[in-house]
């Protein structure tokens, strides 16, 4: 079975001659849901604009579903870019249009959907994360986590076979946060989950990577990683007071 | 965003964003290349405005109360006559320049057309529908896109700048005279460095989902029916400036 993203050997070094990626090798399967974990700085977003070819310049190699991310090659990058959809932090940053439907209308009128196709694909996205009903709103009117739905929907709309989530919880207050769990649960695609959130991880990956100083230093099941008081300790990850994570049955 | 913007239903409304601001734009050109002596034609003018105002549902208050941008403009004006050169004529007391009266006039009346006509315009258009208006009327995408951006961001800065100055009446700042006005200054820097590392973030979030340099076109166009109906406007006005000056 073909992968959905296999990244080989990737390294990555800023202009300034700092190091962000030194060595990143990490294999998805098609449906999988993995959390990329980390300190702050360990290059997790730089891996992250890797995936769709917006970052690229160092060694190694990155391939969505057999494909290599080819950045000076036009035409395979913009399929590239609808295989991978990456959600970013700040939905105030993805929306970026006057109104919900716009925004989430823009992905598919680049790759060319026109006229009632992309009608029906705005309305099927913004189906999926459950804000059919505000697709004529302006985004600024939104309460954050509905904001933040959007955001996936814009993506959706592509179609695409990977979802990148650059911290999804972030911002959210509990009652969002689970109803966006339910919303990721619920899509069939591969998802890689970049987070702070360890219960968020738990509660929606089964495996879990760790991310530090720029290589993957550890990959397991999620249960597994966060019960290992050192390794988590080693890389500045920390569960929340009161968290056990054995405690809680999967 | 959609102060002037009057949510009504209205076949002015209705009607589609690029006729109504081709229709607005000659007739203002109209109004400014009309001859200032040509009294009839500008009364006529006034009629029209009265005419799209009434099923546009704007009320007529409204209108009025908006205007009073102009006043800048009008206090300018009435300064002409009173410094202006040439033959005078003594009005209550005072002595008038005619050229000063004239050009007095001249920016009033014209000024004042023009203004109504923007508004009514605003009135029955939302932001969004202007720029798209624009947008077709093959307004440069630089420009449109531009303006879109602005449409989205300027309340989201807005948020930024009132979460600042709160921040900063928290610390017990209180500027009273302009020597204080540092931090202000200070927060206006950095709200422009916020909104610029913003706009790289927007960036590559429109890089992501496959932005290529231009943005997807605005798909429809106006049936002709429209530009038939909101053509009336400049054409009926242009009507009466050549009658207006054919007459004795």
């Amino acid at each position: 079975m073909t992968a959905a993203l296999r990244i080989t050997g990737l390294t990555f070094a800023y202009p300034d001659g700092r190091e962000a990626l030194r060595g990143v090798d990490l294999t998805l399967t098609p449906g999988e849901r993995v959390a990329l974990l980390g300190p702050n700085g360990a290059g997790k977003t730089t891996l992250v604009l890797h995936l769709n070819g917006i970052l690229h310049g160092g060694a190694g190699r990155v391939e969505i579903s057999g494909l290599p991310v080819t950045p000076g090659d036009r035409k395979a990058i913009t399929e590239i870019r609808r295989r991978v959809g990456v959600v970013f932090q700040d939905p105030d940053d993805q929306l970026f249009m006057p109104t919900v439907a716009e925004d989430v209308a823009f992905g598919p009128a680049n790759l060319g959907v026109r006229g009632d196709e992309l009608d029906a694909r705005v309305t099927e996205a913004l189906t999926a994360v459950g804000m059919l009903e505000h697709r004529d709103q302006i985004p600024h009117h939104l309460s954050f986590g509905q904001r933040r739905r959007v955001a996936v929907a814009t993506v959706l709309a592509m179609r695409p076979e990977i979802l990148v989530l650059d911290e999804p919880s972030s911002n959210l207050d509990p009652a969002s946060r689970r109803e966006l769990a339910e919303i990721i649960e619920s899509l069939p695609v591969t998802v890689l989950m970049v987070t702070h959130d360890l219960p968020y991880a738990l509660e929606l990956c089964p495996r879990s990577v760790i991310l530090d100083a720029g290589r993957i230093v550890a990959d397991a099941p999620t249960g597994e990683l966060l019960a290992d008081r050192d390794l988590m300790a080693a890389h500045r990850l920390e569960l929340p007071f009161g968290f056990d994570p054995a405690a809680v049955r999967r | 965003m959609e102060r002037l913007f009057l949510d009504r239903d209205s076949r002015v409304h209705r009607l589609s964003p690029e006729v109504k601001i081709a229709a607005v734009l000659l007739f203002t050109v109209v109004v400014v290349i009309t001859p200032r002596e040509e009294f009839t034609a500008f009364a006529g003018y006034a009629v029209l405005i009265a005419l799209v105002t009434a099923p546009a549902r704007v009320p007529a208050g409204w209108l009025l109360r908006r205007s009073t941008i102009e006043l800048p403009f009008v206090l300018l004006a009435v300064l002409l006559p009173i410094f202006g050169h040439g033959e005078r004529v003594d009005w209550l007391g005072l002595s008038l320049s005619v050229d000063g009266l004239y050009g007095a006039w001249n920016i009033v009346a014209k000024g004042t057309l023009g203004v109504l006509a923007s508004l009514l315009l605003a009135a029955t258009t939302t932001m969004r529908d202007l720029i798209s208006g624009l947008d077709r009327l093959r307004c440069p995408a630089v420009i449109t896109q531009i303006m879109t951006f602005m449409l989205r961001y300027v309340d989201v800065l807005i948020d930024d700048a009132r979460r600042m100055r709160i921040a900063r009446l928290a610390r017990a700042y209180d500027p009273r005279f302009l020597w204080q006005a540092k931090a202000f200054a200070v927060g206006v820097g950095s709200l422009f460095l916020r909104s610029y590392e913003r706009g790289e973030r927007v960036y590559l979030a429109m890089l992501s989902r496959g932005y290529t340099g231009t943005m997807p076109s605005v798909a429809g166009r106006a049936p002709a029916r429209e530009w038939a109906i909101s053509s009336a406007l400049p054409v009926a006005a242009a009507g009466m400036a050549v009658a207006a000056a054919a007459l004795p």
